[in-house]
């Protein structure tokens, strides 16, 4: 945890109070908590009004997905329709396959291109044929497996002349790239705590004013009746310095890692034959921090292991339920075969990233890509 | 030494893996993960594969402070133990799915890979010993409790896969002294229940596993004149030495209990018979693997015909290094199911295994001596 989101929960942790309580304790814990709420709200771009606290990203996903179709459809029934890209976070795709199983909804998913980004002319397809039925579109600000930033403002510009509201998860943005909620017209954002360096279980949505957001959680009706449940002062306080601080230096962060970045891909690309790099080719149209390569022939676990084994922490994108790797549903909708996405590493660049960092990897990962070579081709089914 | 411990997410890989650790060795646990269903949940805790197993097996690994994997076998051991579990009871076999687990999947694919990664062994929570012989060779032996003992379905890795093999609970006195171990080592696992069951028939009923891969394939249940005595709805179902669940219309005769004697999918019939007619007098195993030398014609032995079977007297009659029969006359063996493993030891000491291919009967061999060797 950054040392001001630490600073600010320790001292939080030793006070009592509830922010919905009257008495004195409850007043100064109401204060601690609105004073995040302004203070996140500077760094986003956003009103302190227009912040909804919630217990993390996926929550603030959940919300808005939810909150947004089923608001959109109580006001107009027809508005059924829920478009999001297929490279979307877990916590927006799942909400909207719940949706479209269990409320009636017509989910749509927007293919990408090969490099992960939304394709808009899939959209305004979309918005022409079916723009009077769609509830909401959802499209992140940039992706969490491959990097790729997403047209946001080709995105809001289609979907708001059709009065449909974009939401978009800005989780892996904030801190990497610049996020405004006004700037970027998008109508909901969700961020979260943990990938800033704040405290896991912390998040928000984001919803411009006047939006109209049914409740997932019901309740004693905080934030605005919004999103019920006891908020924690210490935790939000924490949270919005790690905001405020991710943000601040975000210039400079992004400069830094940036650079390991490119090293890292040029150097590894030059050592490992068959290693291919996933996303964008134009480093500017990615998150910074975020390299994504595929190994052909290898099994992701593989790699895995023997970069853990050799002190190199990455990772392979997401598991199933039991743990069994899988591979990615970005990289198949970026339209890469289902052999080449199991060979999938990425690697993430943060704070305490260093160049010997890149020396270790560079040094660990041809070895380590022969030998999960050599393990994956004995595992030949007949063999 | 590079140990990968396969933890099942059950008690015995969870000590076995532990014990490993205190040895010395440099642990990595992996859970296979075996189905290719990915929301296989079961109430209960039996079986190898279900999300509970893979997080019980993940909580015990931490316990440990081993780092934790999960492969995914499950296209191997679908092609391999599954496939053959099917083709061999499509056949009128009596297949013994941990057999061709450990001969495909555990100590084959998963060894195969550990190795490719740099391991040097494989570490199971089976009951078994692996001891080092007079001339160096490593010997695979009965465990120290024989009520427990696994060397009979593990007798088919051969010795070049034993020499990669660890098995830490060989010498326990009994299990609840391995549970009494997992409680002291605060291993959440400590108490969970056995899994008698075979993993992927997630709810038990083989008959009904069968019959769902199969389909029905009704036919007659007919006695050793060839007189049908009942009707069934698929072969398959039906195991050498079965006497409950025939459903029989019509009594024997003699009104004396009546045991499936042979199975023959192809005429879609099931034999049976008296008890008697189910006495072996000689087995013949093919597809046989051998610990050191092939045993000489003459050659006494015991030997194991079924998984928790009785060791019995036996004697080799012919063996190569393919085949083996032996003569078990005198051992009080009564229907052995072909595609079961026949399973030869000296001692605790395993000679070697093969898998059943055919039995005569006390009676063949005085009905029918010119028939050839069985």
């Amino acid at each position: 945890m950054r040392p001001a989101a630490l600073a600010a929960l320790t001292a939080g942790l030793a006070r009592t109070g509830n922010p919905s309580s009257l008495h004195t304790a409850g007043r100064a814990a109401r204060r601690t908590v609105e004073e995040a709420r302004e203070q996140i709200a500077a760094a986003l771009g956003a009103r302190p009004s227009e912040v909804v606290w919630t217990a993390g990203g996926t929550e603030a996903d959940n919300l808005a997905v939810k909150g947004l179709f089923w608001a959109r459809r109580t006001q107009d029934p027809s508005r059924r329709r829920v478009v999001v890209s297929a490279v979307e976070h877990h916590a927006v795709l799942d909400p909207a396959f719940w949706l479209a199983e269990h409320a009636g909804a017509e989910l749509a998913l927007l293919p990408v291109d090969g490099e992960g980004r939304v394709e808009l002319d899939a959209l305004r397809a979309e918005l022409e044929e079916h723009g009077d039925a769609v509830a909401l579109v959802s499209v992140m600000w940039a992706n969490n497996e491959v990097g790729t930033l997403q047209p946001l403002e080709e995105v809001v510009g289609l979907a708001h002349r059709y009065g449909v509201p974009v939401h978009a998860d800005a989780v892996q943005a904030v801190g990497q790239v610049p996020v405004d909620l006004r700037a970027s017209g998008v109508d909901a954002l969700t961020v979260s705590g943990h990938k800033v360096g704040g405290p896991g279980a912390t998040g928000a949505l984001l919803a411009r004013r006047g939006l109209d957001l049914t409740p997932v959680l019901h309740g004693g009706g905080q934030e605005r009746g919004v999103r019920s449940g006891t908020l924690d002062p210490a935790l939000l306080a924490a949270f919005a310095a790690a905001v405020d601080e991710a943000v601040v230096t975000r210039e400079e962060h992004a400069a830094r890692v940036g650079t390991l970045r490119d090293d890292l891909v040029r150097r590894v690309l030059q050592a490992v034959p068959g290693a291919t790099l996933r996303g964008p080719a134009d480093a500017t149209h990615r998150l910074p921090g975020n390299a994504h390569l595929t190994f052909a022939g290898c099994e992701g676990d593989s790699l895995l292991y023997l970069l853990d084994a050799a002190g190199v922490e990455a990772s392979t994108g997401s598991a199933c339920q039991a743990g069994v790797p899988r591979p990615s549903h970005v990289l198949l909708a970026m339209g890469v075969g289902e052999d080449d996405a199991r060979g999938a590493l990425r690697f993430s660049f943060g704070a305490t990233s260093t160049a010997d960092d890149v020396d270790a990897v560079v040094d660990v990962l041809p070895g380590a890509v022969e030998r999960a070579r050599a393990a994956g081709l004995s595992m030949a089914v007949g063999a | 030494m590079r140990v990968l411990a396969a933890m099942s997410g059950g008690v015995d890989s969870a000590v076995a893996a532990a014990r490993a650790v205190d040895a010395g060795h440099d642990v990595v646990g992996v859970h296979m993960a075996l189905s290719r269903t990915p929301a296989q949940e079961r109430t209960g805790s039996r079986g190898c594969c279900s999300i509970e197993d893979a997080s019980d097996a993940r909580r015990a690994a931490d316990v440990l402070g081993i780092p934790y994997y999960v492969w995914d076998m499950s296209e191997r051991f679908e092609a391999t133990v599954v496939a053959d579990f099917l083709s061999e009871y499509a056949a009128g076999r009596t297949p013994n799915p941990c057999v061709r687990c450990n001969e495909h999947v555990k100590f084959a694919a998963l060894l195969d890979k550990a190795v490719a990664l740099g391991f040097d062994a494989v570490c199971t929570g089976h009951y078994a010993r692996v001891v080092e012989g007079v001339d160096g060779a490593r010997e695979l032996h009965r465990a120290a409790d024989a009520a427990k003992d696994q060397s009979y379905v593990l007798a088919v890795m051969g010795p070049e896969r034993l020499a990669r093999a660890l098995f830490p609970l060989g010498d326990v006195a009994s299990k609840a002294e391995v549970r009494a171990e997992a409680v002291a080592r605060g291993l959440s696992v400590a108490a969970k229940p056995d899994s008698y069951d075979i993993c992927f028939v997630a709810d038990g009923d083989t008959q009904g596993f069968l019959r769902r891969a199969l389909g029905e394939q009704p036919g007659d249940i007919v006695d050793e004149d060839g007189a049908v005595v009942g009707t069934h709805d698929g072969a398959y179902a039906y195991t050498v030495g079965q006497r409950r669940g025939l459903s029989l219309g019509r009594p024997a005769p003699d009104g004396r209990p009546r045991y499936v004697l042979a199975v023959e999918p192809v005429r879609r019939r099931v034999v049976v018979g008296p008890a008697e007619h189910l006495d072996v007098a000689h087995v013949r195993g093919d597809a046989a693997v051998w610990f050191g030398t092939v045993p000489p014609a003459g050659a006494s032995c015991t030997v194991q015909v079924r998984a928790h079977g009785a060791d019995v007297p036996a004697r080799v009659l012919a063996a190569d290094a393919g085949s083996v029969t032996v003569d078990v006359a005198d051992g009080g063996v009564r229907g052995v199911a072909p595609g079961q493993s026949l399973v030869l030891y000296d001692g605790t000491r395993v000679l070697g295994q093969a898998t059943v291919a055919a039995t005569r009967t006390a009676a063949d061999l005085a009905g029918a001596a010119s028939d050839g060797p069985a």
